[in-house]
């Protein structure tokens, strides 16, 4: 996508200065920082693998003192909090490590073997026309919304006009039939939710491709330079893709259930409750709950449904926004498209996803 | 978060920076990347070949993980046998002549990989994913508990009130789910459960009273979503256990209810007739 700032920034990816930038994300620095930055500080040799610490020690080294300390550990983490918190990031994790897989093994299929020529004829070239028509696809593609990113992503880089492929990524994970049945049984006395679900999604996922034609800019895309993907052995480029992405999509998923984790032990219920009675301070409250909790699609009816002491405006609102805006989703898209990208589209998508999730309630339920 | 276009403004705004190593430990290579997702495939797949899983998700996620652990052990193999063998030549012509040009200093080992969006998009991010196989591997942290159960409120509100409700099973005592005892309780008023005597199976719990009750989380996908059912413990109900002690309840159904704090459902009592403690069942989750 953007070949020419690449190559500029290139050389300077070298420097010391890039390393000490990103302090965030290297999550154990006080264990293994100490070694690490002091061979790099070493002035201008150059990297020779042999002296050099490495990734793999580093990976190793941490490891071999996990293990040596395994069991104080344990101890450290027996308050019931860290503990409901462990249990409930790595949950989320272990739910959303097959549909990453998945997701990633179709998009790096996209990416390398379908051809660009593949989606000029599948797609209709008009581009107003396309969202739409991406939008339904979505509908045959169950899939959390963990995979609809990279999916996105490398349809992107196949030529696939964005807003179509944006518009996708709102649709997949929010108008599947895994996600409409799980709706049914979780509201078996609401049978018109599931197709308030449907409808108001879709018009979210179509009104937004429709906007990104009107308003986006495709710079505010920013696909890393991926020339591995053009390895001439097919083989070599489909793993590189798919290790690429397991490690990129896969970190950021990490963030976004840590977030997750921490909002589900840190907010109390009763605090939901006092709000419950507001109508459209309700609503707002489902909405951000939806983002905060970052509930895979295929389980948030469930707890719409437990919400019980909500409209169902409110809780039809929080079935819009969860699948298409939560915490794991802007992590992840951050890291794939680029944070201008993400700041704004979460926010747009956010807004556009509450005023028809609250329509559609007021004239389906 | 990490943002690569801060981060090339910064590495722009200072340009006189010595050229240092070239990756630095914080930048993967690729076989510690391939490490990662051998740990990570390892571990998915252990958990869900030893039942572990089923503290996490739900028993039909079982295969799908397998699949999935198995098809990362796949991309870490591919990627190790990729890395020992030297690329085409003909491959990436451009890209990689830019690469020798900027990386002269790289061996030829790994120079590609290292090279031309790689050093520079490598995933840093991907570090964190460490962080699930020590989840996996070394904390394996409980099924959700007591603490869970106080947070959210009794699941029953959200449940349907069903007109008919099958007879229970012959068996006496019947065994019953948690659920199915408070939404016969509850919404058929217990006209299914008089006469019988009923086994629940949940851990304890303290109410809002101080007195214990009987809970167990019910999931919809994962324990994210874990919501409690609650049941109340009237008559000879256990006394002096802690909090997250697994028993098995033998009981009568009286129209005795209470309300969940929490989110005002409506809690059933059952009247107790004897219990027992066990072990943590393999199925934590109804």
């Amino acid at each position: 996508m953007s070949p020419p700032r690449t190559s500029t920034a290139k050389p300077r990816t070298t420097s010391p200065a890039r390393t000490t930038s990103k302090p965030g994300t290297t999550p154990q620095p006080k264990l293994t920082g100490k070694p690490g930055s002091g061979v790099a500080r070493r002035p201008s040799s150059p990297p020779r693998r042999g002296g050099e610490f490495t990734s793999v020690e580093a990976l190793a080294l941490l490891l071999i003192l996990l293990v040596i300390l395994h069991n104080s550990l344990a101890a450290w983490i027996s308050d019931p909090r860290l503990q409901t918190w462990m249990t409930v990031f790595v949950s989320v994790l272990v739910q959303a490590v097959p549909f990453l897989v998945f997701g990633v093994v179709l998009s790096a299929v996209i990416a390398v073997f379908v051809p660009p020529s593949f989606w000029a004829r599948a797609l209709p070239k008009n581009s107003a026309l396309a969202v739409p028509v991406a939008s339904v696809a979505g509908v045959v593609l169950p899939g959390c919304e963990c995979g609809s990113v990279p999916i996105a992503g490398s349809l992107i880089r196949r030529g696939v006009t964005p807003a179509a492929a944006l518009a996708f990524l709102l649709a997949a994970p929010a108008i599947n039939p895994i996600v409409l049945t799980a709706t049914a049984i979780a509201f078996p006395n609401n049978p018109e939710m599931v197709l308030a679900r449907g409808v108001a999604s879709l018009i979210v996922a179509v009104l937004m491709g429709w906007l990104w034609l009107r308003v986006g800019k495709t710079e505010w895309i920013r696909l890393p330079h991926r020339p591995d993907l053009d390895d001439a052995s097919k083989g070599r480029a489909f793993w590189g893709a798919c290790r690429h992405d397991v490690m990129h999509a896969g970190g950021f998923l990490v963030l976004g259930a840590a977030a997750a984790a921490t909002i589900n032990v840190v907010i109390p219920e009763q605090w939901l409750q006092s709000l419950a009675d507001k109508p459209a301070l309700s609503i707002l409250a489902l909405a951000i709950l939806a983002v905060l909790l970052s509930i895979c699609s295929e389980a948030d009816a469930f707890v719409a449904a437990s919400l019980s002491q909500f409209s169902l405006t409110a809780r039809l609102v929080f079935l819009t926004v969860g699948p298409m805006v939560d915490l794991k989703l802007i992590s992840m898209q951050t890291g794939i498209f680029g944070r201008r990208f993400s700041s704004r589209f979460a926010p747009t998508t956010f807004v556009m996803a509450i005023l028809v999730g609250t329509a559609v309630a007021a004239v389906l339920l | 978060m990490t943002t690569e276009t801060t981060t090339e403004t910064t590495t722009q705004a200072t340009p006189e920076a010595p050229a240092a190593p070239a990756a630095g430990w914080t930048v993967m290579t690729r076989q510690a990347q391939a490490v990662v997702m051998l740990l990570l495939g390892g571990a998915v797949v252990r958990a869900s070949v030893t039942g572990m899983s089923l503290r996490y998700v739900k028993e039909g996620l079982r295969p799908l993980l397998i699949i999935a652990g198995l098809l990362l052990i796949a991309a870490a193999v591919m990627t190790i046998w990729y890395d020992l063998r030297p690329a085409p030549a003909t491959v990436g012509d451009a890209d990689r002549a830019i690469d020798d040009d900027e990386q002269p200093n790289d061996d030829g080992h790994d120079g590609h990989d290292d090279g031309h969006g790689h050093a520079h998009h490598e995933p840093r991010v991907g570090w964190l994913l460490i962080l699930p196989v020590l989840g996996l591997l070394l904390v394996a942290p409980p099924a959700l508990g007591s603490f869970a159960a106080g947070q959210s409120g009794s699941v029953l509100a959200s449940q349907g009130a069903q007109s008919d409700y099958p007879a229970l099973p012959a068996s006496n005592p019947a065994s019953l789910g948690m659920l199915d005892y408070a939404s016969r309780a509850v919404f058929d008023q217990g006209k299914s459960l008089t006469g019988h005597t009923v086994r629940l199976t949940g851990f304890i719990t303290p109410g809002a009273d101080g007195e214990p009750m009987l809970a167990r989380i019910i999931l919809a996908c994962c324990a994210a979503d874990g919501r409690p059912i609650k049941v109340g413990l009237a008559g000879n109900a256990p006394t002096g256990l802690p909090a997250d002690t697994w028993v098995t309840i033998v009981g009568t159904y009286t129209p005795k209810t209470t309300k969940d704090p929490v989110n005002d459902a409506v809690v059933p009592y059952i009247d107790v007739t004897t219990w027992q403690d066990i072990p943590t069942p393999d199925q934590p989750y109804e």
